[in-house]
């Protein structure tokens, strides 16, 4: 029973941090659903829209302001930050290379990275801020039948719940709107996108934008959980992996992509580690990920590339 | 107009027919190419003659009939299998290599038959570099042949649309082929270039003893160039003879003009 | 007017083929070596400006060439052959270590087999070579997938490499010969009973080993091989109608883009750092290496000298320019002056100039062609 009940909390914290990857990964389908890029600097958006809600927070109630109060003009600034930021991207960078090839848009993204990363941190201070926003103690399920009962985290349930909404949300934009029609006309093909009409600028300024809203709702959760601080741009990366194994253009299979990486983590981490020596954690999910690649290049929900000539 | 061929079959098509999910794009069409022809394929739009080239070339497989090549028949045929086996091929839009010079391009048709290892292309002085040297003879004889002496240096993504189409003819020619696909070679040009490019494939035919499959819109074109035309519509081949023959034909002309009804 | 062209005939095709057909660029060459060679060792040798402390040297030229040489073999991944990478320090980090087995004595003890393999420690200049070839066998394995996976797909591939080697080098203490601190010592530099040791000595073998390798790999790279790489940058399935073999064009980009990042990681270890650990070859390292071929351009050798060139002296002017003027920056706010002139870089030259500084440069020798004339 203890093994069981060992596997079962390794199990359930690992679901738990695949979705908070999931919640990074959702920034990235939107922005390569509705413009064919990937943007690596997703990481860079959660660092900018933490670093621009923790400091802002902590200045107002400084200054006295209520919590709520503070809470909610902080976001609010936040929400401002990352529009300007948008804008700036669509008109310096990502308009003027509308037509170049993925890989083009690609490492522009990775300058476009370090340009939010060297800017924030000037601008905002480059410690680490704690954010305190959700609960963070936890509950103990089911005490009487495992020992101790099973661990969860409460900002983990809240995690899961806030991923839940978004992905609702998502899902209406995309399939119920106009602008979210447009989107994906884009995604399709630019060229032809602009010539039905379809302001591309304006578009990708609304991309981005809501890329930069999810990448604040994800600066919130592992802010809280890890402080915002430099290190959280790493989880960029982490999110590749989740893209590939649930399909790049999927919004469910960024969630299921994020939850069958934490868990695979989480459990080859606590299961296999002491034999090899731990720190798998490191690059499982990129081996995995790998695996799926020869095998599924597409990824669980991803569509088909077929190449014509 | 120009006598048909009485030669041995060089290329057999037979049978081929190509499904894409719903779509059917060739259904069981049979024709063959005699060695030294130039044959054309016409057809309207969307009749698969595309298609039937990528089918030819090894690029689509297709789910019933074969093709067979100087007397070897294959159901599924890798491109790199084709190639090596003396079949060249140009593309409607043009596929050079954007980042590479004309005498570049040209240069990687070699590729096929350059032989030193990576080792003696490291040293380069040696055989790697008498091997380049001979290569870049025969290309420059093709580079003479067509008229680009004064374009070689520039990057292909710089030169005009009919050049870059001449530039293309160069590199499969470069191959040493025995069979060569031209997918709408006079697309989009004027009649200057038209001209043109109707001189070099009749003397790459004449002079190289090159066959010639050719898709092409242009009528008087193919009734110039061609010793013999097959007709596709929707998939199938509904004509197949020299161009007067082709002409008259009630099928071919209905599936261009449309049947009044 | 002293870039003129005129009266310089090629009569051969071997003199049309020459890396520098033109009589200038040979004596700007040959300036450059001259310099290079000759020029440098003495200077240093008696401390003369620029030379006055061993600084420039030893923090300066030396990072810069062995940089410079790895940068060559990024470049000819993803330059030449247009297959992203983002594990390149991982592969620098398997020249090192391997090196590192290979010149200490390797013993793999097989007890269930009742032998053990046991190699006795190597001379340097074979270990060094061999460590590449060693990177280039894992660089052909982790170049497999590019078969199926193009693009981003590969680069999540090669990050796949990048984590997956930090973790071994720094947990399987094999590599490290049980160090209990993680981070070993180079082996001494014994070439030929020549003993490398001083700032200029270890400068001098780096330009040999750099010299070598541009030549090297400039020649694979005009040569038919080459040719063949940037087909399949350029457009992979034309490239297998025509003939060439993509199996054969990847792989063999990957084992000499490898090989050669390996050797430069080797150098890196030994001859620049001489104690080192695993962090020395992170993710860090590998965008640093992007980022090097992006700016200095793509597909092009004497690219990768420029990238490296810029990308080391840049930090250094963040930090001189405000002291002169009396405003001296904290060195965290360089970093991130760092950053954000890195990335508005890479984005400037991304939309103005993708083929980078190189591309730059050639411009300029063709305005300097007609200089002093307008046409």
């Amino acid at each position: 029973m203890i093994a069981l009940g060992q596997f079962l909390e390794v199990l359930i914290g690992g679901l738990m941090s695949g979705v908070l990857y999931s919640l990074v990964a959702l920034g990235f389908v939107l922005i390569f659903k509705a413009s064919g890029v990937f943007n690596f600097a997703q990481g860079a958006m959660v660092l900018l829209a933490g670093l621009a809600l923790v400091r802002s927070l902590d200045l107002l109630v400084a200054k006295g302001f209520p919590l709520w109060a503070s809470i909610a003009i902080g976001i609010g600034f936040s929400v401002v930050i990352m529009a300007i930021t948008a804008w700036l991207v669509e008109r310096f960078v990502i308009g003027p290379l509308v037509n170049q090839d993925g890989l083009t848009l690609f490492m522009s993204t990775i300058g476009v990275t370090f340009i939010l990363e060297g800017a924030a941190q000037m601008i905002f201070g480059s410690d680490a801020y704690p954010l305190r926003l959700f609960p963070t103690d936890a509950w103990f399920l089911f005490e009487n039948l495992f020992p101790g009962g099973i661990l969860v985290n409460k900002l983990d349930v809240w995690g899961g719940f806030i991923a839940g909404i978004l992905v609702a949300g998502l899902a209406i934009f995309f399939q119920r709107t106009k602008t979210g029609r447009a989107l994906r006309a884009v995604a399709d093909d630019h060229l032809a996108a602009q010539s039905v009409g379809i302001p591309i600028s304006w578009i990708w300024f609304v991309v981005w934008f809501v890329a930069g809203l999810v990448a604040l709702v994800a600066a919130t959760v592992w802010g809280t959980k890890l402080g915002v601080q430099f290190s959280i741009t790493f989880l960029a990366l982490k999110a590749l992996p989740v893209l590939i194994i649930g399909g790049f253009t999927s919004v469910p299979g960024a969630i299921v992509g994020g939850l069958i990486v934490g868990a695979g983590e989480k459990i080859a981490e606590g299961f296999l580690g002491p034999h090899i020596g731990g720190g798998i954690e490191y690059w499982f999910a990129y081996v995995l990920a790998l695996a799926v690649l020869l095998v599924r290049p597409q990824g669980l929900f991803g569509e088909r590339i077929i190449e014509r000539i | 107009m120009r006598a048909p061929g009485t030669n041995e079959i060089l290329l057999q098509v037979e049978g081929v027919s190509l499904v894409f999910g719903g779509v059917r794009a060739l259904t069981d069409v049979s024709f063959d190419i005699r060695k030294g022809e130039i044959r054309a394929i016409i057809g309207p739009n969307g009749a698969g003659k595309t298609s039937m080239l990528n089918v030819i070339n090894g690029f689509y497989h297709p789910n019933h009939g074969a093709i067979t090549f100087k007397g070897q028949t294959r159901a599924r045929m890798q491109p790199f299998e084709a190639s090596r086996g003396g079949i060249a091929r140009t593309f409607q839009n043009v596929a050079l290599f954007k980042g590479m010079s004309a005498l570049d391009n040209i240069m990687a048709g070699c590729a096929l038959k350059m032989r030193r290892g990576l080792l003696w292309q490291m040293l380069r002085y040696g055989p790697a570099l008498a091997e380049e040297i001979e290569h870049r003879h025969r290309v420059e004889e093709i580079i003479d042949f067509l008229e680009i002496e004064a374009i070689r240096r520039v990057p292909v993504a710089r030169l005009p649309y009919g050049l870059q189409k001449r530039v293309e003819l160069g590199r499969a020619l470069a191959m040493e082929p025995d069979l060569l696909l031209l997918d709408e070679p006079m697309a989009g040009m004027n009649l200057e270039e038209k001209e043109d490019m109707s001189r070099f494939i009749i003397d790459v035919n004449d002079h190289y003893g090159t066959t010639i499959a050719l898709i092409e819109h242009d009528m008087a074109v193919v009734m110039d160039l061609s010793h013999r035309v097959a007709v596709l519509d929707h998939g199938v081949k509904i004509a197949d003879g020299t161009p007067d023959e082709v002409k008259k034909n009630d099928a071919v002309i209905d599936a261009y003009l449309g049947v009044a009804r | 007017m002293l870039y003129r062209e005129a009266g310089q005939f090629k009569v051969t095709y071997s003199e049309d083929l020459a890396i520098f057909p033109i009589r200038q660029d040979r004596v700007a060459l040959a300036i450059l070596l001259g310099i290079a060679f000759i020029g440098v060792p003495l200077l240093a040798n008696f401390h003369i400006w620029p030379f006055g402390s061993d600084y420039l040297l030893r923090a300066i030229l030396l990072p810069f060439l062995i940089l410079a040489l790895a940068a060559i073999g990024v470049n000819i991944l993803v330059g030449y052959c247009g297959q992203i990478s983002l594990g390149s320090g991982a592969f620098m980090a398997i020249g090192a270590y391997s090196a590192y087995k290979l010149g200490t004595g390797v013993h793999i003890p097989l007890a269930s087999l009742g032998f053990a393999i046991s190699i006795p420690p190597l001379p340097v200049l074979l270990s060094i070579l061999l460590g590449g070839l060693t990177a280039a066998v894992v660089g052909i394995l982790f170049g497999v997938p590019s078969l199926r996976i193009k693009g981003l797909y590969l680069a999540v591939a090669t990050l796949a490499a990048q984590f997956f080697f930090d973790w071994v080098f720094l947990r399987v203490s094999w590599f490290t010969n049980y160090a209990p601190s993680g981070s070993v010592n180079a082996p001494t530099l014994n070439f030929f009973g020549l003993v490398v040791g001083t700032p200029i000595e270890r400068y001098l073998l780096c330009l040999i080993f750099v010299t070598v390798f541009a030549v090297l790999t400039k020649n694979l790279v005009r040569g038919n091989l080459g040719r063949q790489w940037m087909a399949i940058r350029d457009m992979d399935i034309a490239a297998e109608l025509i003939g060439i073999r993509p199996l054969y064009a990847k792989l063999t980009a990957f084992a000499v883009s490898s090989f050669v990042v390996g050797v430069a990681g080797a150098l890196w270890a030994f001859v620049y750092l001489g104690s080192w650990e695993p962090l020395a070859f992170s993710i860090d390292r590998s965008l640093q290496l992007l980022f090097m071929v992006i700016i200095g351009g793509l597909g092009s050798i004497m690219g990768s000298f420029v990238g490296a060139a810029f990308i080391l002296i840049l930090p250094i002017m963040l930090n001189l320019i405000p002291t002169q003027f009396g405003v001296p920056l904290s060195t965290e706010t360089i970093t991130h002056l760092e950053f954000i002139i890195f990335g508005s870089l890479i984005c400037y030259l991304l939309i103005k100039e993708p083929h980078g500084f190189a591309r730059l440069i050639s411009l300029g020798k063709e305005k300097l062609r007609l200089w002093p004339f307008p046409y």
